[in-house]
């Protein structure tokens, strides 16, 4: 019974990981420029597919992932140069509009490139189940929570610690405040790009030893980054986080004692449910509207 | 003078209807002005309520789907009359919008975005899931629609439906605009609090207009269903509910002419793309983008804005 519960609640913890991570990276492109970034889930596929390729010509498993993160990060600073920078002032619709066609152009690009089949690689430090309460654990379920929990206390740090990260967050308060005392605010549109598509393709180097990857992964694993984003408050860093754990969590739990058919039907139910209730999502700042 | 100009624009359109078949080589091209006729009809009714109410609306292939999978259901496994079913359908999506649409409706810009994304997704889950009823991802055939004997079929009677359903729907949303309703649905994508200082019912039209633009594309998704014959899980999936919005954004939102050019270029689109065998994603999706970046209000406004530009645009 328990342990049944707490094989659930591991393999929840660890599709939650990385939903935090998608979830941080939606988070800090919308306090940066607004912009709901309906691409963040190719970032996802991108880490896993280009990990993939790069370990399958050889390069050494270090290298392979540094590559994947990177390259990722920069095509996040294209988008935003290319396609977000120039129509700024457009309505929320156009914008949404524009990080959908981003998606299709990465994801068809993937699939004339690596093809349409299923890709995995081996895991990091093995295979072998680790043993805890009647219930396994698989060692890289640790390096996912490991390095999520490592990423996000660098962000809590830069954020809260140094002059780059106050300017990131004077922006997100107020874009014109924060040119007027010299900030360049295009720099920190470029850096939030970078960062939230390099979070993106962290957890997909992460994850796909443990579920596989294809040139489609992307458009599920972003939705449900951006449920989670949504039930901790659109632009609350650590709502994120811990949306991202509950909903992996609530989807691991319905998967196993409710239907696992209907599990990817349930951040959708769960966020319907939050926003009756809760507007703002769970950890949503209450606001007075403006008139 | 305007007056004169709203029945010429009705007009113009129905010639064109009309000659249009004199121009049609084979089916093939019926077969593809009648989708561009149906997505029309359906962008029509979601541009009320993307365009002119301001309501984002990221599911609505959802209520498509429930249209199309009534008249694939009810008919096979309950042996009602096609017709029944079509209104049975839109009767659920209608009444699934009237539940939701005020908890909704509470809920703005990107948060309003994600509600109705997760609508659609759902329905389309449960599609894909119940199986035993249809068909799971393999979708499953429909009846012919027929009344009184006589059955609607091939391609060419179907397009005289839909050239009249199109006009009636073309007419109805003119004349939706000009009336006090359609004020009233203006004036709150305008200012909200401005409209309810007027004494508009903000709530009660945001309603009314989501479950109007439900109910069509319920009605329009069974109507694909019997014109196709087959249904398959993708017709209600998120994909499909962001071709509808491209639509309606490329086109012109808030635009009548809009909602029609967008319909006609986004459903011609992927035919012509066909010949790129295999970049048909990568070029759909930089049209999108391009299309974007430098008409970020669509086609039809940013064009009479260019050419006419003293004009106010006529809704």
């Amino acid at each position: 019974m328990l342990s049944q519960f707490l094989q659930f609640l591991f393999s929840g913890i660890t599709v939650g990981a990385t939903y935090a991570l998608a979830a941080l990276g939606f988070t800090l492109i919308y306090n940066a420029s607004n912009v709901i970034n309906f691409a963040q889930g190719e970032f996802i596929m991108l880490g896993g597919m280009l990990a993939f390729f790069f370990m399958q010509s050889g390069l050494p498993l270090p290298l392979a992932i540094l590559l994947a993160i990177a390259i990722p990060a920069v095509v996040g600073m294209l988008l935003e140069k290319l396609a977000i920078e120039p129509a700024r002032d457009a309505e929320v619709v156009t914008l949404i509009i524009i990080t959908i066609g981003a998606s299709l152009v990465i994801r068809g690009l993937i699939q004339i490139w690596l093809g349409k089949g299923a890709h995995s690689y081996p895991a990091f430090s093995g295979s072998e189940p680790i043993h805890l309460g009647g219930a396994t654990l698989l060692p890289q379920s640790l390096w996912v929570l490991g390095v999520t929990a490592l990423v996000v206390i660098a962000l809590w740090y830069f954020f809260s610690r140094t002059l780059a990260g106050k300017a990131i967050l004077a922006t997100s308060c107020n874009r014109l405040a924060a040119e007027l005392v010299g900030i360049n605010t295009q720099w920190v549109l470029l850096v939030s790009f970078a960062r939230s598509a390099a979070l993106g393709a962290i957890g997909g180097v992460l994850l796909t030893p443990i579920t596989l990857t294809s040139y489609d992964v992307g458009i599920m694993l972003g939705l449900k980054g951006f449920v989670a984003a949504v039930v901790g408050g659109l632009g609350n860093g650590l709502g994120a986080v811990l949306g991202g754990l509950l909903v992996g969590i609530i989807e691991a739990m319905a998967a196993g004692y409710i239907s696992s058919a209907y599990k990817d039907a349930v951040p959708f139910i769960l966020i319907l449910f939050i926003l009756f209730f809760m507007p703002r999502g769970i950890f949503g700042a209450q606001v007075t509207e403006r008139v | 003078m305007r007056v004169l100009r709203r029945h010429s624009a009705l007009l113009f359109l129905a010639g064109l209807l009309l000659l249009l078949p004199l121009v049609l080589p084979n089916n093939f091209y019926y077969d593809i002005v009648i989708r561009m006729a149906i997505n029309a009809i359906i962008v029509l009714g979601l541009n009320l309520l993307i365009g002119f109410a301001g309501q984002i609306s990221l599911g609505h292939a959802g209520f498509i789907g429930i249209g199309a999978y009534a008249s694939a259901i009810f008919p096979t496994h309950f042996g009602w009359h096609p017709l029944v079913a079509m209104a049975a359908g839109a009767a659920i999506a209608s009444a699934i919008a009237a539940i939701l649409a005020r908890p909704i409706f509470r809920l703005k810009g990107h948060y309003l975005a994600m509600a109705t994304l997760g609508l659609g997704i759902i329905i389309a889950i449960v599609i894909k899931n119940e199986a035993a009823y249809t068909g799971g991802p393999d979708g499953m055939p429909v009846a012919a629609l027929g009344l009184m004997g006589f059955e609607i079929s091939g391609e060419k009677q179907w397009y005289w439906v839909l050239a009249a359903l199109l006009l009636f729907s073309f007419w109805a949303a003119r004349n939706l605009i000009d009336s006090p309703f359609g004020r009233a649905l203006r004036a709150l994508h305008g200012s909200e609090v401005a409209s309810q200082v007027m004494g508009v019912d903000v709530v009660r039209y945001k309603v009314a207009i989501f479950v109007l633009s439900a109910f069509f594309a319920s009605l329009m998704g069974s109507v694909t269903a019997h014109y196709i014959g087959f249904v398959t899980p993708n017709i209600a999936d998120f994909f499909h509910s962001i071709e509808l919005v491209t639509m309606v954004v490329i086109g012109g939102m808030a635009s009548i002419y809009g909602s029609l050019i967008g319909a006609i270029l986004l459903t011609a689109l992927p035919q012509a793309l066909s010949t790129f065998e295999g970049w048909e994603t990568v070029a759909f999706g930089s049209i999108l983008m391009l299309c974007m970046i430098f008409m970020p209000r669509g086609l039809v406004p940013t064009l009479t804005a260019r050419f006419r530009p003293n004009e106010r645009e006529d809704p």
